[in-house]
């Protein structure tokens, strides 16, 4: 960094490293903090005498003989059959991006390339749409799902997930389609192509950037998501985040919470393993509505 | 683009956001202007051999048969809207025709539990917001002038209280928090009183509630700003420093005017998401001191008796805060966009 309008007095930099060191101890520590204390026992992890018994595992020595201990995940994923909800989480997650991100391509291409008004006043109402918190739209779906005998399946959760997906899709997609030259499915058309065709052989192989980072993004709320799974969803087909929420209903009177502290790690390692993979197209997501004002 | 080719492309999403967007809507309102069925009564004797007394019974089998007949309840029109449990209207009156004072008047307002949810989530909206929007600037400020080595990895460290799942990232900390766990025995040992919990005053839940919040989505704000940073233009910077602008004056007069459309897009954002603050509640088992609008309609939802009336009343007068929140923005884009064709 040579350009002079970089350059910087040494207080500065100081204040500004140990600012941004700062942020990144709040930023991690807490997760470091519950990875280490899913392997100790909860007479550790929540000490009434010591917190510095979380950090040595006295008691953790003293009831299970080693300074680590897998009982929490145990208990999670055996006893209380957390795998089935990871399984459920696969089906629901994997589900809900395939057909958003069908949905949504097709969608904002035929944004991106309308010129017409309405186009825009389609995106003004699924920007509406995107605000409405999610809790709203479930006391809609209640009603009639118990009388139509629609609630509690898997398929039920992910079609609403989906619905509740598409406008934020829609908007990054038609962004992104805005970005690829209209002269590219344009002259395909002139060869002669429908615009299907000039869809299908011109437009989908140079779209993939856009749709993988799309595809971050829906992979995200239908992961997190709590308000629809845990309302729409029976106990068989719960899925992690619900499953997570109703160990805490039971197992603080049990003095099991390990259980869900261990639950709470193993949720949380498929999204750390999303972030190291998968950093810049997060990143340039993020950015991506703000770079269009 | 053919209007006819247009249909066959947006149809799918359409046809999904219509579904399960659009129609539930309708049916919130539609719920709203009902409410549950009473119970069947039937009035009969008790014949003992002191003679008969009036009595009277639930008839359970005609209860559930009017509730099969017609599930969504007795007509009830505007009644559940202004009912304690939402506006609350008679109850407004009677307070303020009894209290003494506007302090008064509001103390007992926010017993209420629409206004107690209310209050909270506007507070949480409009604390959080410009919060999140300092504190991101800030840190991609600092995090932009770091050796080019490490801002991969705190730009990874840092994303992780955004991309974590809410109701686990508010287990998270609350678990800290506790009046066992590391954070809250420290705050203990600090303030030296044993029985200090965050969990139990009001106020400090609101704080903790918040603190997490701004936690949440500062991420956002920095990942956005940070962005913007890479775009400053070099020149600018350079003719501000040959004028002698300090760098605190060229973060004033260059940076920040370049970042202001993010600004905007970030507290869009931001207040659509902080105004449907839900997860932390249940995760941080706030309920007893804090409640927003969206758990309200969570808890209305929950429980043996789910009270769809009242949950669908509630959700209207939330929708309609959305519309509000959202109405400066539709404008401002409205003559954008007309600005555009002209």
């Amino acid at each position: 960094m040579s350009i002079a309008s970089q350059r910087r007095s040494p207080a500065l930099i100081v204040f500004s490293t140990s600012f941004v060191i700062l942020w990144v101890i709040l930023a991690a520590f807490p997760f470091v903090w519950t990875l280490w204390g899913s392997f100790k026992v909860q007479a550790d992890f929540f000490s009434k005498a010591d917190w510095t018994n979380a950090l040595w595992g006295v008691r953790t020595v003293a009831e299970t003989g080693a300074a680590f201990t897998g009982d929490g995940y145990y208990g999670a994923w055996v006893e209380q059959d957390f795998w089935r909800a990871v399984l459920n989480t696969l089906i629901v997650v994997v589900f809900t991006v395939i057909i958003s991100l069908t949905f949504g391509t097709l969608g904002g291409y035929a944004l991106a390339r309308s010129g017409y008004r309405y186009a825009f006043w389609l995106l003004m109402i699924a920007l509406v749409f995107r605000a409405m918190p999610h809790i709203t739209l479930v006391s809609g779906y209640l009603l009639p799902f118990f009388e139509w005998n629609l609630w509690g399946h898997l398929p039920t959760a992910i079609i609403v997930l989906v619905a509740i997906n598409q406008p934020f899709t829609l908007w990054m997609l038609h962004s992104f389609f805005l970005n690829i030259p209209k002269d590219l499915d344009e002259s395909a058309m002139v060869d002669g192509c429908t615009r299907f065709q000039a869809f299908r052989h011109v437009i989908i192989p140079v779209m993939w950037p856009g749709v993988i980072t799309t595809g971050l993004f829906s992979f995200l709320l239908a992961y997190n998501d709590f308000a629809v799974t845990a309302m729409l969803l029976s106990q068989d087909n719960q899925t992690m985040v619900p499953k997570i929420a109703s160990f805490l209903g039971s197992t603080q009177v049990e003095g099991n919470v390990m259980f869900a502290v261990a639950a709470v790690v193993s949720a949380t390692a498929p999204l750390f393993a999303l972030i190291m993979f998968f950093q810049r197209q997060i990143v340039s997501g993020l950015t991506a509505g703000a770079v269009k004002g | 683009m053919p209007h006819r080719t247009f249909l066959w492309f947006i149809f799918p999403s359409l046809a999904a956001m219509i579904l399960f967007i659009a129609m539930p809507i309708a049916s919130v309102l539609i719920q709203s202007l009902y409410v549950e069925h009473e119970q069947v009564i039937v009035l009969g004797e008790t014949c003992g051999p002191f003679g008969c007394t009036p009595s009277t019974t639930v008839d359970v089998e005609a209860t559930a048969q009017l509730k099969e007949d017609a599930p969504l309840g007795r007509f009830n029109g505007l009644g559940t809207y202004l009912d304690r449990g939402h506006l609350a209207v008679n109850e407004l009156r009677m307070a303020w025709a009894i209290s003494d004072g506007l302090g008064d008047f509001l103390s007992r307002v926010m017993n209420l539990p629409f206004y107690k949810a209310l209050a909270f989530t506007m507070t949480f909206t409009f604390v959080v917001t410009p919060l999140v929007i300092v504190l991101g600037l800030a840190i991609a400020l600092g995090v932009n002038g770091l050796p080019k080595m490490l801002k991969g990895p705190t730009i990874f460290v840092s994303l992780l209280p955004m991309i974590v799942t809410p109701l686990i990232g508010s287990l998270i900390l609350f678990w800290m928090i506790d009046a066992d766990g590391i954070i809250g025995k420290t705050l203990q040992v600090i303030f030296d009183d044993p029985d200090l919990s965050l969990k139990a005053s009001p106020t400090l839940t609101w704080i903790v509630l918040i603190i997490y919040g701004v936690w949440h989505s500062a991420p956002f704000a920095f990942i956005v700003f940070y962005a913007g940073l890479q775009t400053v233009p070099e020149e600018t910077l350079e003719a501000a420093m040959i004028d002698g602008a300090s760098r605190w004056e060229r973060i004033r007069y260059v940076v920040i005017p370049h970042m202001a459309p993010l600004v905007v897009f970030i507290s869009l954002m931001q207040l659509m998401d902080n105004f449907r603050v839900f997860e932390p509640i249940v995760g941080f088992s706030a309920q007893a001191n804090a409640t927003s609008l969206s758990y309200i309609i969570y808890s209305d939802l929950r429980g043996d008796q789910q009270q769809f009336g009242s949950a669908a009343a509630t959700s209207m007068l939330t929708i309609l805060g959305v519309a509000v929140l959202l109405t400066p923005v539709l404008i401002r884009t409205w003559r954008d966009f007309n600005r555009k064709r002209a």
